[in-house]
């Protein structure tokens, strides 16, 4: 430990992960909660994965990754956000398709780009040692966009996710609210996927918050405790990652992984007693 | 008054299907203002698609439904909506109060918080509904009949004119069916009732006149109702309960 903090007091890539990890697990802990909560984990995943294709067709023209991912993501957002709200019993289907398809393209644009080849494993799993300074900033403004957002329309989103007929009746534009929330998690996904990787970000929007479920009962406590837990995950992650030389992505995700299933456990030990 | 004018509901001529065979043809309906209005026939009657038009959740496909004489859309914050099967999750982190509150939210992007008259009207509706001792749990501790009256404290905190019921009573059992019939009595005294029912001999002590829907509409006044008109209904015989011309 006190390895680590030596460390953390001498290196700047290290200070940029571990500030990427916490503003990741902020953004993760809020958006997070509502995909736990209305229950679109898988939506979730199936915009995180077409993600690839966007900045696999961005790699290969010599754009910015980035950009071809954060169109993708907002475009894969509404089409699935669009045929859930009209067409419920295609959705699966729609995401399983662009989850593959997505992944297919951008394998497909990444290896036919000329000259030197990225390394896919990154974009899986990120290469939180490599953030730089200016992608920190990046992401504490992201975070504060997200949590203005949220505290502005707290009820507007609760109502949708927690009763959408009944919200449509109070005359709120559910439709509206709902795109604009896959929105949010499209953005959360694309600021986060070069730091963390697509699946971590998917960990790190279901685990943390899916734990906070089961202590919490209001969704504004749910997102704190999230965020508290996606915390620890990162920071302890990252630690014994650099104690032990390991992949810092995935040390998070078995962390993250492994505290879900042992929360579960115990919950399900406790109801038996109970019982 | 222009409220006494123009009825709470008027359904003229509609006729709706979803893909398939219609559910709805022809059905024409009045409900007065201040008039508690039960609507019973058979399963898949149309029953709870006629309450979604009405409430603007369904367009009909033809005829035209007004609400206090303006389109359902424009007269949702005239509506209060108690549905048969919640639309949400029972585990969803919620208590009660923000279950209530929910019915305060203002209709377009407006942001910001609840004011303190929400949260006064919300406290008034659950204190009419007994349920104000359970502001704070967890909507997934509460009973069937608690939630209930969790969801009649959410349609009333909407301040509707008219409130709409369906099935309120279909999963709980009959000595809390009885006390949420004596509740809707007591609301019945300020608004329009109107509540959809499979049990008609328990609804005809209370509502002033009952509707029968199978596809299309007959209506009757309570005391008209015998085993020929429920035969002709649900097309079977059906056990008549003594209690229906007891009033």
């Amino acid at each position: 430990m006190t390895d680590f903090l030596a460390a953390l007091a001498e290196y700047g890539f290290l200070q940029n992960a571990l500030a990427a990890g916490l503003l990741a697990s902020l953004g993760c802990g809020v958006v997070g909660s509502y995909v736990v909560v209305k229950r679109i984990g898988y939506l979730a995943g199936g915009i995180s994965h077409t993600v690839l294709g966007g900045m696999g067709i961005a790699f290969f023209l010599g754009l910015n990754p980035m950009g071809g991912a954060l169109i993708t993501a907002l475009l894969a957002a509404l089409l699935i956000g669009w045929v859930s709200l009209r067409w419920k019993e295609g959705e699966d289907t729609l995401i399983g398709a662009l989850w593959a398809v997505g992944m297919a393209v951008g394998v497909l644009f990444i290896s036919q780009t000329p000259g030197y080849n990225v390394n896919l494993m990154s974009y899986l799993f990120g290469n939180i040692l490599m953030v730089t300074r200016d992608h920190v900033w990046l992401m504490g403004g992201l975070d504060v966009a997200l949590i203005v957002t949220v505290v502005l329309f707290y009820r507007q989103f609760l109502a949708v996710c927690f009763d959408e007929e009944f919200a449509r009746l109070r005359g709120v534009p559910v439709t509206f609210f709902y795109l604009l929330l896959l929105c949010m998690v499209a953005v959360t996904v694309v600021l986060l996927i070069q730091v963390v990787g697509l699946i971590l970000v998917i960990a790190l929007l279901t685990l943390p918050a899916a734990i906070a479920r089961q202590y919490v009962h209001t969704l504004g406590r749910m997102m704190v405790l999230a965020t508290l837990l996606g915390m620890l995950f990162t920071g302890l992650g990252l630690w014994l990652a650099y104690d032990f030389d390991l992949p810092a992505g995935a040390v998070i995700i078995l962390l993250a992984g492994a505290a879900y299933l042992l929360s579960t456990l115990a919950r399900g030990l406790r109801g038996k007693a109970l019982a | 008054m222009s409220q006494t004018a123009s009825p709470a509901v008027e359904v003229k001529d509609v006729g709706f299907a979803y893909d398939g065979p219609p559910v709805l043809q022809g059905v024409n309906l009045q409900v007065a203002a201040g008039e508690f209005l039960g609507l019973v026939g058979p399963n898949a009657g149309g029953k709870s698609t006629l309450l979604k038009i009405i409430l603007g959740l369904l367009r009909p496909d033809s005829g035209a439904v007004t609400v206090f004489g303006r389109p359902p859309r424009q007269a949702k914050s005239d509506l209060g909506y108690v549905p048969q099967y919640p639309a949400f999750s029972r585990d969803f982190p919620i208590t009660v109060e923000e279950t209530v509150l929910s019915a305060r939210i203002p209709a377009g992007l407006r942001p910001g918080r609840y004011r303190p008259q929400d949260r006064e009207i919300a406290r008034r509706s659950m204190a009419e509904t007994e349920v104000d001792d359970l502001a704070k749990r967890q909507l997934r501790t509460l009973s069937g009949g608690q939630l209930q009256r969790v969801l009649v404290a959410r349609a009333l905190a909407a301040e509707p004119r008219i409130l709409i019921l369906d099935e309120p009573t279909a999963n709980i059992d009959q000595r809390m069916e009885t006390d949420i019939f004596d509740l809707l009595r007591g609301l019945n005294q300020r608004m329009t009732i109107l509540l959809v029912s499979h049990d008609v001999a328990f609804i005809s002590g209370y509502v002033d006149r009952v509707a029968c829907l199978n596809r299309t509409l007959m209506c009757h006044e309570t005391a008209d109702i015998d085993g020929q008109v429920i035969q002709d209904l649900y097309d079977t015989d059906v056990r008549m309960v003594e209690h229906l011309h007891e009033h």
